[in-house]
């Protein structure tokens, strides 16, 4: 499983363009909500936690589509599936590799994002912390979306309308922590509630996946 | 479809002794893939050291039944048994008994010959170096796959076959793109592994290098 992680990374690095484009999607959207909304700081700041949790989930899941598809194409599902892993752990797997090379770059650019939505300093640190929450669930959810979509026939369109809906609770949980760090309020009880989103999307997600690709 | 079809197993020489099961048998195996009847009924046995060549026009159901061996696509009906044990009760286990080469060589273009080898190599055990050098891609290993030819791709593909002990292997058309030299290499690959009691099962279309290997038309 690590070794399978590790090739995911490997492979990112070759290919820096996907973790790139979702990077340059999330800074983007955020850099269009002054000019939507008005360039009022207070208004901004006012939406910037869910601005920031919803453009990092949209961003997060521009190349999850591709996160069995490629494998499926070229033929490595099938060995990784005669691997001896499980498909559950091949799902993990590719999950957090997915983290590492599109979540781990959108939270190094949520300092830039959440100055252009004019987040008060004092609460970056938790919107690093709720984004990384929030985006690990999202690679987790995905991957169960991506494994159920493979081989349909609209698997793009689809995927999003599977797995957003389920990453609600992370984007009102994750939103709710950095609001409250905005306010001086404590963001910790937020976190925790994304912690234990987490923790069942850890379990639960790989399952789904990889009984979706034994399958298919 | 073939005259093994509900018929008799059919039992190549091999290593065991009469009584001993074969290493791969079917019954009366029916596969169903979208809303077609591929197969059915069909049977036959490999024993250690046999060979089984697979044979019939495009879109017979030889891919399918190769997948099906794998444990990749369920059967519809019938039996799969590994030394007359169900084969797929345990998928894991039936998964590192047996290597699959398909049509697709599941290669990642950006990584050079040695890093996707030694990735197989690091999930299956072997040694990836000896496995490169047997279908004489050694020189190539650092460079990255996206340079090589069709013929070189499907020689890093076969290399997989050597790493791990997989006793039975499933190949698909693995002669497409190669060369007479890497015919002959693939030939005495197959040699050696049924030397050391190991099986194939081949779908193709050109001539492959497997002395004695018994034949089922599909």
């Amino acid at each position: 499983m690590i070794a399978l992680f590790l090739r995911e990374i490997r492979l990112a690095l070759r290919h820096p363009g996907d973790s790139l484009a979702a990077v340059l999607f999330f800074v983007l959207v955020c850099a269009l909500f002054p000019f939507g909304v008005g360039p009022a700081p207070d208004l901004l700041a006012r939406i910037a936690p869910g601005a920031l949790l919803a453009a990092a989930l949209l961003a997060a899941l521009l190349p999850l589509d591709r996160l069995f598809g490629a494998e499926a194409e070229d033929g490595s599902l099938d060995q990784l599936l005669l691997s001896g892993l499980s498909p559950a752990a091949v799902a993990f797997a590719k999950a957090a590799g997915h983290w590492v090379t599109t979540g781990v770059p959108l939270l190094a650019a949520a300092p830039v994002a959440a100055a252009l939505l004019n987040l008060p300093v004092e609460a970056w640190g938790v919107a690093v912390a709720a984004l990384g929450l929030a985006t690990l669930v999202l690679s987790l959810l995905g991957s169960a979306g991506a494994a159920l979509t493979l081989g349909a026939r609209r698997g793009g369109v689809l995927l999003p309308l599977l797995v957003l809906p389920l990453a609600i609770p992370a984007l009102i949980f994750g939103a709710a922590a950095i609001e409250a760090a905005a306010g001086g309020l404590s963001a910790r009880p937020f976190l925790f509630l994304l912690g234990a989103l987490l923790a069942l999307s850890a379990v639960l997600s790989p399952l789904a996946a990889g009984a979706a690709l034994r399958a298919e | 479809m073939s005259a093994l079809e509900n018929g008799p197993p059919l039992i190549t020489p091999g290593r065991p002794g009469p009584s001993a099961p074969p290493l791969v048998s079917a019954r009366n195996l029916a596969l169903l893939r979208g809303e077609r009847l591929v197969f059915a009924g069909l049977s036959f046995a490999v024993p250690e050291g046999g060979a089984l060549l697979l044979t019939g026009a495009n879109g017979a159901g030889k891919s399918s039944l190769l997948r099906c061996l794998a444990g990749l696509l369920p059967p519809l009906e019938g039996e799969l048994l590994w030394r007359g044990e169900d084969a797929l009760a345990d998928r894991a286990a039936h998964a590192l008994r047996i290597r699959y080469a398909g049509h697709a060589e599941a290669l990642k273009p950006s990584l050079t010959v040695a890093e996707n080898i030694a990735f197989w190599a690091r999930l299956w055990g072997g040694d990836w170096r000896a496995a490169l050098a047997a279908v004489a891609l050694d020189t190539l290993a650092d460079l990255p796959a996206r340079v090589l030819s069709s013929g070189q791709r499907r020689r890093l593909a076969l290399a997989r076959l050597l790493l791990g002990e997989p006793l039975l292997w499933l190949l698909d058309e693995p002669t497409v793109g190669l060369d007479a030299a890497s015919v002959a290499r693939l030939g005495a690959m197959l040699a050696a592994h049924r030397a050391k009691g190991g099986a194939v099962i081949a779908a193709t279309h050109l001539p492959l290098p497997l002395p004695g290997a018994e034949e089922l038309a599909l």
